[in-house]
C-alpha cells in the first residue's frame, strides 16, 4: 500500500478561476434530444470561456419550453421567468435599474413571434444592451404542438395539418428595426453557435439570435422544415464565424480579402471567413437581400447577418449615471429641502 | 355700442336683493380649443390671491377642438371646494350650448355673454350682461391670429368690474402665468382692461354677487393632483418610470419628466439619476416597472382604467412573485372607453383584486393634492416594504384640476427600502431563502440582481414555487405560499394609513367617503346638520385593506352611508366583503356617476331621502 497520495490533476478553470461546473444549472426537464438543451450547453461554455461572473448575469424569459431553460444553466445567476411574450419589458426594466448587469433573454418562437411580437419589435428599436435568443422550433411545445408564426409555409404537423401562412423572419425584422447584432444559427452547430454567443456577450447593444432548435416530440418528422434532418440538409452558413476574446492575443491567418474582422466594444474580435460570395455584415440592405434570397431558394442561411458597433445603446441614450439606479443612496435621489421650497414658491 | 348699452340697462329682473359675498360659482362655457385656459386659470388664481378660498374644475370633452367645454370656479368663504351644481355667474361664449346653459340657471343668477348670441330673450329672471367681444378685442390685439386666444381675457375684465375682482391681482396672476413672456402677459392684460373699462361704462350691476378680499389663502399654493403626485414620486426617490399616454394620467409623468430634468441630474456629471421611458403600451409599462422593481429600483407607472385592465396579468405576477411597484390610477368614467375626460372612482373593485387567481392589492386613496404628494412617497415605502404592487387611486377631478393647498412639507422620514440582504448579511446568516417568513410578518428577504455572491442568486417565477424559490407543484408548497401571502396582506392592513374619523362619533348615522368625495361629504355633513338637523359621524378611508378603526366606526353607528363615485357601489361592496352580518346590515350606499365631480347636494339629498324611509 502506498503512503503517498497522488496529486489530483489541476482543475480546469477560466480566467476568473471558476470551473465549467460553476456555470451549470439545474437538471433539465425538457425532452431528451431537445435542441434547447444543446443551446443551454453552448451558453454555459460561452460564459465560462469569457470568464463572466455568473452573479452579473440576469437571465430573463417568458413562457414556454424555451423560457424554462434558464433554470438549466448559470444556476447561481439571478433569473426572472415572467409572463408569456413579455420578457422584453422585464429585461428593459432590469437593465434600467442596473446597467452593470449582463442581460440574457431566452424566448421561443411562440413567445416572440406571436404573443410577444409587440414587445419584441419595440425592444429591437431601443437597442437595449441585451442578448435575446429565440429557441426556434416552429411549434408550441408545452401546449402540445400547435404551429407558431415562424413555421414555414408548407411545413407539416404530425397530425398532417399543413401551415399555410408565411413565416415571420425574426432576423429580418430585428435588422430592419434597429437591433445591432443579428444572426441565425442551429442548435446542432456547436462551433458556430458558440462563436455567435461569445460575440453576443462582447456586444453592448441588442443582440438577436434566432437559433433553430428542433422539437423532438412535436416537430422532428418528415415534412417539417424545423426537423434535425431538414435543417442539416438546408443549412447554408454565410461565413465561417470565429471569436477571439479581448484577453487572448491570437493572430488569425487568412488570405487578404477572404475574411472580415470586426472589433467589439470590449476589444474582442469577430472573424468572418468568406465561404462563398462576398458579404458585408455592416450593411442592412445586404443582410435583408441574403435573407430574402435564401428564403426564396428554400435554404436556411445561418451566421452573423448584421452588426453595428457604433450605434448608441438605449442606456447611453437615456444618459444614465454609471452606477446602478437601483442602489443610488438617498442623498442622490431625494432632492433637498431647498428644492421643495423653491418649487412651492413657484406654485404660490 | 348704444344698443348694447341699452340692453344692459333694461336687464333688471327685480330690485337688488341682499348681497352675497364670497360665495358663488362661476361657469365659463367655451368651445374646446378656443384658448380659454389662460383666462380661466388667471381668474382662479386672482380670486386665490384675494385671499378667498377657491376651487376650479375643468369639464372638458374628449376632443382637441370644437366640442363644448365648461370651466367652473367656486369661491367659498367657508372653504368649500367641492363641485357645486348651482351656477351663479355664467360666462356664455359657446353658441352651441349657450341657450341650454342659460335655461339651466337658477333665478337670480347672471350671464355675461357674447352679445351676438342674443340670449336676453330667453328669460327674465336672470341678469344679462351682453359684451361685444369682437369689437373689444380688435383694438387691443392687432395680430388677428392671436385674437381668438386673447378674446377670452375680456371676460376676466368684465367679471372683475362686476364682481369686484382687483385688476392689480389679475396683472399679478398673468405675470405668474406667463413668467418671462412679458409681451404676452401685457397683451392679455390689455384685453382684460378693455373688458373692465367696457363694463364700467356700459354695464350696470344688477346681480347680488360680490367678491371681497379675505385673508384665508395666505401662503397657499395652487396645483393639480397629477403634478403633486409627480413631486411626491420625485421626493420618494423614484428611479425608473415607464408609462403610456392616457387621459387623465399623462400629465403626471409629463410633469415628472420636467421636474426630474431640473432636479435629478447628477450635479457633477450632468447624468440622470433616473430613467423615464414612454413604453409601447401599458403591458410593457408595467413589465418595465416590475423588471426594475425586481432589480431593486424604485419604479412606478401611471395610468387610467383601460391601462389597469391591460396590466392585470403582470400585476398578478408582481403579487405572486412579490415584486414592488407603484401604480398611479387616475380614474376616469366608464367601462370600455367610457367618458375619457370625465371623473369617477370606477376602478375600486377591479383594482383591489386585479388579475386572475387569488390576488389582492393595497390601495391608497388620496383626497387632496397634499395627499397626492404624501401618499406617493408612502406608496413607494409600502411597495418596497411589502414587496408587492401598491396602487394610488386618484381620479380625474383630483389629478387634472387645480386645487389650493398648503405648501407640501418636506418628507422627514428617510426612504425605507424594505428587506434587502447585502453580501455581508448573507455571509453572516449563512443562507438565504427568498420566500421564507423569518420575522413573522410574512415578508421574506430579497436580494438584488448583481449581488456578488453565489448564494444571493435566486429564480423569480410566476409559476409555483417553494420558500427557496424553487419550482414546485406540491400542494402543500402552494398552500403555504398562498397562506403566507394572505398573512402578508394582514401586515399591509397594519401598515397602510388608517382612516380619518371626524364629526359626531356618537351620532346614529355615519358617512364613509374616500378620495375626492371627501369634499362633498364634508360639506354634506354641514348641510345635514344645518338644513335637516341630522348629525353624523364621518370616516374618510385612506387605504385598502381597511384596518380595525373602519370596522369600529361602522360598529358605533346604526346606519352608515358609503359614498361612491361609481354605479355599482364598489367601496360599499368592498366593505361588505370584510364585515360580519351585523355590520353589513348597517351599510347604505350613496352613488354618483354622471361623470361630473360629486357635489354635496347629491350626498345630502340621498341621505335625507334614505333616512326618511327608515
Amino acid at each position: 500500500m502506498s503512503t503517498t497520495t497522488a496529486t489530483p490533476p489541476p482543475k480546469k478553470v477560466n480566467r476568473i478561476g471558476l470551473e465549467l461546473s460553476d456555470y451549470r444549472g439545474g437538471k433539465t426537464t425538457l425532452c431528451a434530444g431537445c435542441g434547447h438543451n444543446a443551446i443551454s450547453e453552448r451558453i454555459i461554455e460561452a460564459f465560462y470561456e469569457l470568464g463572466v461572473e455568473p452573479h452579473r448575469v440576469a437571465k430573463l424569459s417568458g413562457i414556454g419550453c424555451s423560457s424554462k431553460s434558464p433554470a438549466y444553466f448559470l444556476g447561481t445567476a439571478f433569473s426572472f421567468n415572467a409572463v408569456h411574450g413579455r420578457m422584453p419589458s422585464i429585461a428593459t426594466g432590469t437593465m434600467l435599474a442596473n446597467r452593470t448587469l449582463v442581460a440574457l433573454g431566452v424566448s421561443g418562437d411562440g413567445d416572440t413571434a406571436s404573443i410577444g411580437i409587440g414587445q419584441f419589435v419595440h425592444l429591437m428599436r431601443r437597442n437595449l444592451p441585451l442578448i435575446y435568443i429565440i429557441e426556434d422550433n416552429g411549434v408550441y411545445g408545452l401546449t402540445k404542438g400547435q404551429f407558431s408564426a415562424t413555421a414555414d409555409v408548407g411545413s407539416k404537423l404530425k397530425t398532417g395539418v399543413v401551415n399555410d401562412l408565411p413565416a415571420i423572419d425574426t432576423c429580418a425584422l430585428a435588422i430592419q428595426l434597429g437591433a445591432t447584432y443579428v444572426g441565425r444559427s442551429f442548435s446542432g452547430d456547436k462551433r458556430q453557435l458558440l462563436a455567435l454567443l461569445q460575440g453576443a456577450i462582447a456586444h453592448r447593444g441588442t443582440v438577436m439570435l434566432d437559433v433553430i432548435s428542433p422539437c423532438v416530440t412535436f416537430n422532428d418528422h418528415e415534412g417539417s422544415t424545423k426537423s434535425y434532418s431538414y435543417v442539416k440538409d438546408h443549412d447554408e452558413p454565410l461565413s465561417d464565424v470565429s471569436f477571439i476574446p479581448f484577453f487572448q492575443n491570437i493572430e488569425v491567418d487568412y488570405e487578404p480579402g477572404t475574411a472580415t474582422e470586426i472589433t467589439m466594444h470590449d476589444g474582442s474580435r469577430m472573424v468572418l471567413k468568406k465561404l462563398g460570395t462576398d458579404y458585408d455584415p455592416t450593411k442592412k440592405v445586404e443582410a435583408l437581400r441574403v435573407l430574402t434570397e435564401a428564403h426564396d431558394k428554400g435554404e436556411i442561411v445561418t451566421g452573423l447577418f448584421y452588426i453595428d458597433t457604433e450605434r448608441e445603446n438605449f442606456l447611453d441614450l437615456l444618459n444614465l449615471v454609471d452606477e446602478p439606479l437601483a442602489t443610488l443612496p438617498e442623498s442622490r435621489v431625494r432632492p433637498t429641502r431647498q428644492v421643495l421650497d423653491e418649487i412651492m414658491e413657484e406654485l404660490k | 355700442m348704444s344698443a348694447t348699452h341699452g340692453a344692459a340697462k333694461e336687464a333688471h329682473p327685480s330690485p337688488t336683493p341682499a348681497q352675497v359675498v364670497n360665495d358663488l360659482s362661476i361657469q365659463v362655457a367655451t368651445v374646446n380649443g378656443s384658448g380659454s385656459q389662460t383666462a380661466n386659470t388667471v381668474l382662479l388664481r386672482t380670486i386665490l390671491q384675494m385671499g378667498i378660498p377657491v376651487s376650479g374644475k375643468n369639464l372638458f370633452p374628449s376632443n382637441i377642438a370644437g366640442l363644448p367645454t365648461w370651466f367652473t370656479i367656486r369661491a367659498s368663504k367657508q372653504g368649500y371646494v367641492a363641485h357645486r351644481r348651482e351656477i351663479d355667474f355664467l360666462v356664455a361664449m359657446n353658441p352651441e350650448t349657450a341657450e341650454e346653459d342659460v335655461r339651466n340657471l337658477g333665478p337670480g343668477s347672471a350671464v355675461v355673454y357674447d352679445e351676438r348670441l342674443n340670449l336676453k330673450r330667453l328669460r327674465d329672471d336672470v341678469v344679462f350682461y351682453p359684451v361685444p367681444f369682437d369689437q373689444l378685442v380688435t383694438p387691443v390685439c392687432p395680430d388677428a391670429r392671436l385674437r381668438k386666444l386673447v378674446r377670452n381675457m375680456i371676460y376676466d375684465g368684465v367679471l372683475a368690474k362686476l364682481l369686484g375682482i382687483e385688476m392689480e391681482e389679475i396683472q399679478t396672476a398673468l405675470q405668474k402665468q406667463f413668467r418671462k413672456k412679458l409681451k404676452a402677459a401685457q397683451l392679455n392684460f390689455n384685453a382684460a382692461r378693455a373688458g373692465y373699462e367696457f363694463a364700467e361704462k356700459n354695464l350696470e350691476k344688477a346681480d347680488r354677487f360680490a367678491l371681497q378680499r379675505m385673508d384665508a389663502t395666505r401662503g397657499k399654493i395652487l396645483v393639480d393632483g397629477n403634478s403633486a403626485a409627480a413631486l411626491g414620486a420625485m421626493f420618494a426617490g423614484v428611479t425608473v418610470v415607464a408609462w403610456y399616454p392616457i387621459t387623465p394620467s399623462s400629465s403626471l409623468c409629463e410633469t415628472l419628466i420636467d421636474y426630474m430634468k431640473r432636479y435629478r441630474l447628477d450635479p457633477e456629471t450632468g447624468k440622470a439619476t433616473f430613467a423615464i421611458v414612454q413604453a409601447e403600451d401599458e403591458l410593457a409599462a408595467i413589465g418595465m416597472v416590475l423588471g426594475a422593481g425586481w432589480a431593486g429600483a424604485r419604479a412606478m407607472t401611471s395610468t387610467s382604467g383601460p391601462g389597469i385592465s391591460l396590466m392585470g396579468e403582470f400585476v398578478g405576477l408582481g403579487y405572486y412573485a412579490e415584486v414592488p411597484a407603484v401604480i398611479f390610477d387616475i380614474q376616469r368614467v366608464g367601462p370600455s372607453t367610457g367618458l375619457p375626460t370625465r371623473t369617477a372612482q370606477g376602478d375600486i373593485l377591479s383594482t383591489a383584486f386585479l388579475s386572475h387567481g387569488d390576488t389582492q392589492h393595497p390601495m391608497l386613496f388620496p383626497c387632496s393634492v397634499e395627499e397626492c404628494f404624501s401618499m406617493a412617497i408612502e406608496a413607494f415605502d409600502l411597495a418596497e416594504g411589502l414587496q408587492t404592487p401598491v396602487f394610488v387611486m386618484c381620479d380625474l377631478d383630483l389629478g387634472m384640476n387645480n386645487w389650493m393647498a398648503d405648501p407640501f412639507p418636506y418628507p422627514e422620514k428617510p426612504i425605507a427600502r424594505g428587506k434587502v440582504l447585502s453580501v455581508e448579511d448573507i455571509k453572516r446568516l449563512g443562507h438565504f431563502e427568498r420566500y421564507r417568513d423569518v420575522d413573522g410578518d410574512a415578508i421574506g428577504y430579497r436580494t438584488l440582481p448583481g449581488t456578488p455572491l453565489p448564494a444571493a442568486g435566486y429564480f423569480t417565477r410566476g409559476s409555483g414555487h417553494n420558500e427557496k424559490a424553487k419550482y414546485s407543484e406540491r400542494p402543500e408548497d402552494y398552500v403555504n405560499n398562498m397562506d403566507r401571502l394572505a398573512r402578508k396582506f394582514e401586515t399591509a392592513r397594519r401598515r397602510v394609513p388608517g382612516p380619518v374619523i371626524e364629526g359626531n362619533t356618537s351620532a346614529e348615522i355615519g358617512i364613509i367617503a374616500y378620495g375626492t368625495s371627501h369634499w362633498a361629504a364634508e360639506e354634506a355633513l354641514d348641510q345635514l346638520k344645518q338644513d335637516h338637523q341630522l348629525s353624523a359621524g364621518y370616516c374618510r378611508l385612506r387605504a385598502f385593506p381597511f384596518n380595525e378603526e373602519v370596522r369600529d366606526f361602522v360598529a358605533r353607528h346604526r346606519r352608515v352611508y358609503v359614498v361612491d363615485q361609481n354605479r355599482d357601489a364598489q367601496m360599499y361592496d368592498l366593505l361588505k366583503l370584510e364585515f360580519d352580518v351585523e355590520n353589513i346590515k348597517k351599510l347604505r350606499s350613496v352613488r354618483h356617476y354622471d361623470g361630473l365631480p360629486i357635489d354635496a347636494r347629491s350626498v345630502t339629498d340621498s341621505i335625507v331621502s334614505q333616512e326618511s324611509e327608515n
